[in-house]
């Protein structure tokens, strides 16, 4: 006789707010095989935990329920009360009474506590039919993968790499540094971007256990936790890195002028180049779209003034496949583009620029060498207005959320404008200023208090030329009054968003990603590094807006969670995964391509029927590669294939649970 | 200044601000979060009393009669650029649009002479099937105790035919008042 | 190419210029405009702003007649448009909507038969080319601002063309040999009727659009709106008397613009009743005409 015991949780008022949880645990008195029903207000508490394991000794249970919040939560919390109690830990089955019930009918009790009672019916059920299941393990790579070489990656690699595990960084563009390498200064302090990023680049080359992979992406990823095999694809760079020694002097004689992505296309580079001149690797790649000689087939130029013969037309892409134990994604984000704002004219006025040109304006090594000049007639301006939220907080045209780091990189600029140009006025249309950090708020203080910016509150309805001016119309909704400004100069504090192939990254690496493509964190507070899929972490503003500091210690977070991992010789394995009953299997082969893990294939077997023997296909399972999703379950036919511990007679006892 | 009682308000406004979101088709004055934007881009907003944004807030407060006792609602020319730039997707133009409704049908007029032009444009669809031009304008100005305001116009206006002196009419306008009448079974105030 | 003619009240009097250019530019493109037989008026903003049912009523009994006959609607004036319009959309938008509609203007209205915008309908379906192929004297040389007004381009969602930069008329200008110029005021309000009802409040706001519009370097302002096209030119003495200033731009309907690149006289079309005299403009381009047959 199975002996069940049943655990109500109040988790405080979550669920006892909206569901009589002392009548569920009577109700479930008398469901059948339960021989103990219970609640308590934290379940999952050390008291309630000890509640459970009394329970099981006091009363001979032999498989539990807990009714409590879902099970992505604290199902492995409990699974290992079950184990410290003497149970086998997939004896457990959870009802989710939280999330699927109280919080989504919080205004009637009597049916919020019905369903309750329902779902814990079902839980029963199924925990009648469960089975004990046994964990396996197996090894794990020693060895990390950084995805995308700004400043997050750049943390997290070296992070790793001190821990004495082997990190390659895998970065799209041809130098590390990301973003921050195009910003002039940080906020609050005001020190010099590059001063704080370029020892840390230089250090990750340096680092003997840091292999920087350059001019590369992400092809192919396939495996699990401990074992990805990854398939990077290295960009042909024209130029043989062995032999490059860096002078630079194709990048002087490369006839071919190129907008410059680095410098936001405010001046050229060549189709032979690097990023910037503290790039790193500091050797240049060719830009095939643009060089001469690859759109013409004549020029030749860098290959005959090159000293070492290092320019190599006939390189190839190359792929290279490697396996990793642990990988952190750190790829950083993109800028929204202003474009769609027709009231700020698409795009198309020359002096309306994003808080990333008014970076490079203001940089000594910029186009215009730190010294502010408009881009449409290098005129210094006079009247400069910031606008706050644009493509942030914005449902219609932009992102409903907030972007964080906005308020202070205006306030950063508005500071930076008033101390270069004397005689000039700043004025920011905001809607809210947001100053929490450390030194933030002191920071907006002394923009507005001691450097004079005009702050006001209001969102900027529409923008326009008037002879060599930009009028700003705005409300300024402290004193409920229309307000015009005669601009020589507007910058638009764009929406920090997700990198346009950010989805693609997700989908290839497999996690999952929010309705603007960032990625999702497993836990918003409990699991802010780790992804839903073990192995893979979170690093930087792939994830969300972040602004250095943060991403930096999300950085330092991942790399201590991919140590974590790689700090073991071997992980065990979720024992839920598929499994083939090889007699009614009818060889059909429609589950191998429904596996998203290509877990399934089909084997040959021998076996003896009516006297001879006969070979046939049957379905065959890779433990080591299945996630446990049930697709192959739902698309066979002969129902031939069980998840284990969601078995079809174990899912069906729930449904009779219901509806019998 | 004023003190504004909130508790009062709130009380007083819920079922007016429940008739706003109903009137107006599910618009609802909590989305929006006062960034002005409305304001600011109102071609209009220079012969208003309140900000567009203003009369958002008093509808968020509860201080309905304040709304409709304002010129704002009724200076509203219905342009939509505000609803359309709108960041948080109000339709504040409709809001506008209802709370006139709403503020005729309480007899709060606050611009007299506005009102009394959409009055007579609709006596004069009522009673023609069309809008008979030059019956407005004098009409207006009439009421309006500037007779022949646009005097200087009119003789030119004459002579290049661009102003009927009789009523433009459909034959047979009683299609066009039974229109009206419908609408005023169904509880429209016409 | 055949639709349900709508000219509205104006078109009768202070627009009779745009009903003009309108039928005749029509008959040299090809386009037959059968005109709704007794039509009643949209019931315009003041309809709009008294009644909701009320407002989407009037048109309905046009777009019933329309629908009778299979046409769409073709609009001319930008405030009947976009009236007409919003019941089209609420009839489609609900079985409910059209049934109560339906039943106050006593005849059959389905949603089937759409409000189109005369400027839609050239620019979209008779198409730039097949205008610029027939036209005979373009407009070379003339700088063209276009003004959609407030109500052509929105609310957005019925818009054929942008709420903030809309291009069809400037376009639609290049086509006939003229120079469109960008400027920022393309759809700021004129007012409208406040104009007639509340001068202090309408006047600023067409000063405004006339100033702007001088600034841009424009020789003439092209217009589809008959209200904005009052402001704009029968009130451009006003507005010029009241600030100060002489602003002596000719307002032309596009079809005007139209007539006269397909070579229709321009009395035919309407153009002598402006108020402010275009005849300037004609000459200039008569004689840039001539200029160029003698050449």
């Amino acid at each position: 006789m199975k002996r069940v015991g049943v655990f109500i949780c109040h988790c405080g008022s979550n669920i006892a707010g909206a569901v009589d949880c002392e009548k569920v645990a009577e109700n479930a008195k008398s469901f059948p095989g339960v021989a103990f029903s219970t609640d308590y207000k934290y379940m999952c508490s050390e008291p309630g935990q000890e509640l459970i394991k009394k329970a099981i000794k006091d009363h001979k249970l032999d498989r539990i329920v807990v009714a409590s919040c879902s099970p992505r939560m604290h199902e492995p919390t409990f699974r290992r009360c079950l184990e410290s109690g003497g149970l086998n830990a997939y004896l457990l089955e959870m009802a989710n009474i939280r999330e699927h019930c109280s919080w989504v009918h919080p205004d009637d009790k009597e049916k919020a506590t019905w369903k309750a009672t329902e779902l814990v019916r079902m839980a029963v059920a199924k925990v009648l039919k469960n089975e004990p299941l046994q964990r396996s393990t197996i090894p794990i790579t020693k060895r990390a993968l950084v995805i995308g070489g700004g400043i997050a990656g750049i943390q997290a690699a070296l992070d790793i790499a001190n821990a004495g595990h082997i990190v390659d960084i895998v970065e799209k563009e041809p130098s590390i540094g990301g973003k921050m390498a195009q910003i002039d200064k940080t906020f609050p302090t005001l020190d010099c971007s590059a001063c704080i990023l370029t020892p840390k680049m230089v250090e990750a080359a340096n680092h003997p256990n840091i292999n920087l992979i350059t001019y590369s992406e992400i092809e192919n990823v396939e495996g699990y936790v401990g074992n990805f095999d990854v398939t990077i694809r290295k960009k042909a760079r024209s130029v043989d890195m062995t032999l490059c020694t860096g002078c630079g002097t194709c990048m002087q004689k490369c006839p071919t002028k190129v907008p410059s992505e680095f410098e936001m296309l405010m001046t050229d580079r060549r189709a032979i180049y690097t990023p910037f001149p503290q790039a790193i690797p500091n050797k240049p790649v060719i830009d095939r779209k643009n060089c001469r000689y690859f759109t013409t087939g004549k020029c030749r130029v860098c290959e005959k003034i090159c000293p070492t013969k290092a320019v190599d037309y006939t390189q190839e892409d190359e792929l290279v496949t490697q396996r990793y134990g642990a990988i952190v994604v750190a790829t950083g984000f993109d800028l929204f583009d202003h474009s769609v704002y027709g009231e700020y004219g698409y795009g198309k006025y020359k002096d309306v620029i994003t808080g990333l040109h008014f970076e490079r304006l203001i940089n000594a090594s910029g186009p215009t060498m730190g010294k502010i000049k408009r881009p449409s007639d290098g005129k210094v301006p006079k009247d400069v207005v910031f606008i706050k939220c644009v493509g942030s907080r914005d449902e219609a045209k932009g992102k409903a959320y907030c972007s964080k780091t906005c308020c202070m990189y205006t306030a950063k600029h508005a500071t930076l404008v008033r101390e270069k140009i004397k005689d000039s006025n700043v004025y920011v249309f905001y809607m809210d200023v947001r100053t929490p950090g450390k030194g933030y708020d002191e920071f907006y203080t002394r923009t507005t208090d001691q450097f004079g910016a005009k702050y006001i509150r209001g969102r900027v309805s529409k923008i326009y030329e008037k002879g060599d001016k930009l009028i700003v119309r705005g409300e300024d909704t402290l004193l409920g009054r229309p307000v015009e400004v005669e601009a020589d100069m507007v910058v638009l504090a764009t929406a920090m968003v997700a990198q346009p192939d950010a989805a693609k990254l997700a989908q290839m690496v497999g996690f999952s990603y929010d309705q603007d493509n960032f990625y999702t964190e497993a836990h918003p507070k409990l699991a802010p590094v780790e992804t839903h899929t073990a192995g893979v972490f979170l690093a930087g503003a792939c994830q969300g807006p972040k602004d250095i500091p943060e991403s930096v210690a999300q950085a330092s977070a991942a790399a201590a969670k991919a140590c974590g991992l790689l700090s073991k010789e071997e992980m065990p394995t979720e024992p839920i995964v598929s499994c083939v009953n090889e007699a009614i299997c009818a060889g059909c082969g429609m589950c191998v391509p429904v596996c998203p893990y290509k877990a399934l294939d089909l084997k040959v077997i021998q076996e003896r029927a009516h006297g001879k023997t006969i070979t046939r296909k049957v379905a065959t399972v890779n433990s080591g590669l299945c996630q446990g999703c049930g697709a192959c379950t739902v698309a066979c036919r002969s129902a031939a294939l069980n998840l284990k511990h969601f078995t079809n007679e174990q899912i069906l006892a729930e449904v009779d649970a219901l509806c019998l | 200044m004023e003190k504004i009682e909130l508790t009062k308000a709130l009380a007083q406004g819920q079922q007016m601000l429940a008739e706003v979101t109903h009137e107006s088709g599910g618009v609802r004055a909590s989305k929006c979060y006062q960034c002005g934007k409305c304001s600011a881009g109102c071609p209009v907003a220079f012969a208003m009393d309140k900000t567009p944004r203003e009369i958002m807030r008093l509808l968020q407060l509860g201080l309905m009669e304040e709304a409709l006792k304002s010129h704002t609602i009724w200076l509203c020319a219905s342009c939509d650029t505000c609803s359309t730039r709108c960041p948080r997707e109000v339709d504040i133009a409709k809001v506008m649009e209802t709370l006139r409704i709403i503020a005729k049908k309480k007899g709060y007029v606050a611009e007299k002479k506005l009102d009394q032009f959409h009055d007579l444009f609709l006596k004069s669809v009522e009673r023609n099937g069309r809008v008979y031009e030059m019956g407005l304008v004098l009409g207006r100005n009439i009421l309006g105790m500037q007779p022949f305001k646009d005097v200087e116009l009119s003789p030119a206006m004459l002579l290049k035919g661009k102003l009927a002196l009789l009523p433009h009419t459909i034959k047979d306008n009683g299609e066009v008042k039974k229109i009206f009448a419908n609408v005023r079974k169904r509880g429209g105030k016409v | 190419m055949k639709y349900a003619y709508y000219p509205g009240c104006s078109l009768s009097s202070t627009g009779i210029e745009y009903d003009m250019s309108t039928r005749k530019v029509a008959k040299a493109l090809g386009v037959e405009l059968w005109e709704i037989p007794e039509w009643n008026c949209c019931g315009a903003s003041s309809a709009h702003l008294t009644d909701h049912l009320l407002a989407l009523a009037l048109p309905a009994r046009n777009l019933a007649i329309a629908e009778e006959q299979g046409l769409d609607m073709a609009i001319p004036c930008a405030a009947c448009y976009v009236r007409t319009k919003a019941t089209e959309v609420e009839v489609k938008s609900s079985e409910e909507m059209q049934k109560t509609i339906s039943e106050v203007i006593e005849r059959k209205y389905t949603g089937q038969s759409r409000a189109r915008a005369l400027l839609d309908v050239f620019v979209n379906d008779v198409g730039l080319d097949s205008i610029n192929a027939l036209v005979h004297k373009p407009l070379k040389g003339l700088k063209v601002v276009s003004y959609y007004g407030c109500l052509l381009v929105r609310p957005p969602k019925y818009g054929f063309d942008d709420p903030e930069d809309p291009q069809s008329m400037d376009k639609l200008v290049e086509a006939l040999g003229a120079t469109p110029v960008d400027w920022a005021f393309k759809t700021e309000c004129c007012s409208g009727a406040h104009a007639i009802a509340k001068s202090e409040v309408g006047l600023p706001m067409i000063e405004k659009i006339l100033a702007a519009a001088k600034e841009s370097g424009a020789d003439c302002i092209a217009t589809a709106c008959p209200l904005c096209m009052c402001n704009l030119d029968m009130r451009q003495g006003q507005a010029g008397s009241k600030f100060g200033r002489s602003y002596n731009l000719p307002v032309f309907y596009f079809t005007e613009l139209m007539g006269i690149a397909l070579g229709i006289k321009p009395e035919e079309l309407g153009v002598n009743k402006h108020f402010v005299d275009a005849s300037g403009i004609i000459k200039k381009l008569n004689e840039a005409e001539g200029r160029r047959e003698t050449a």
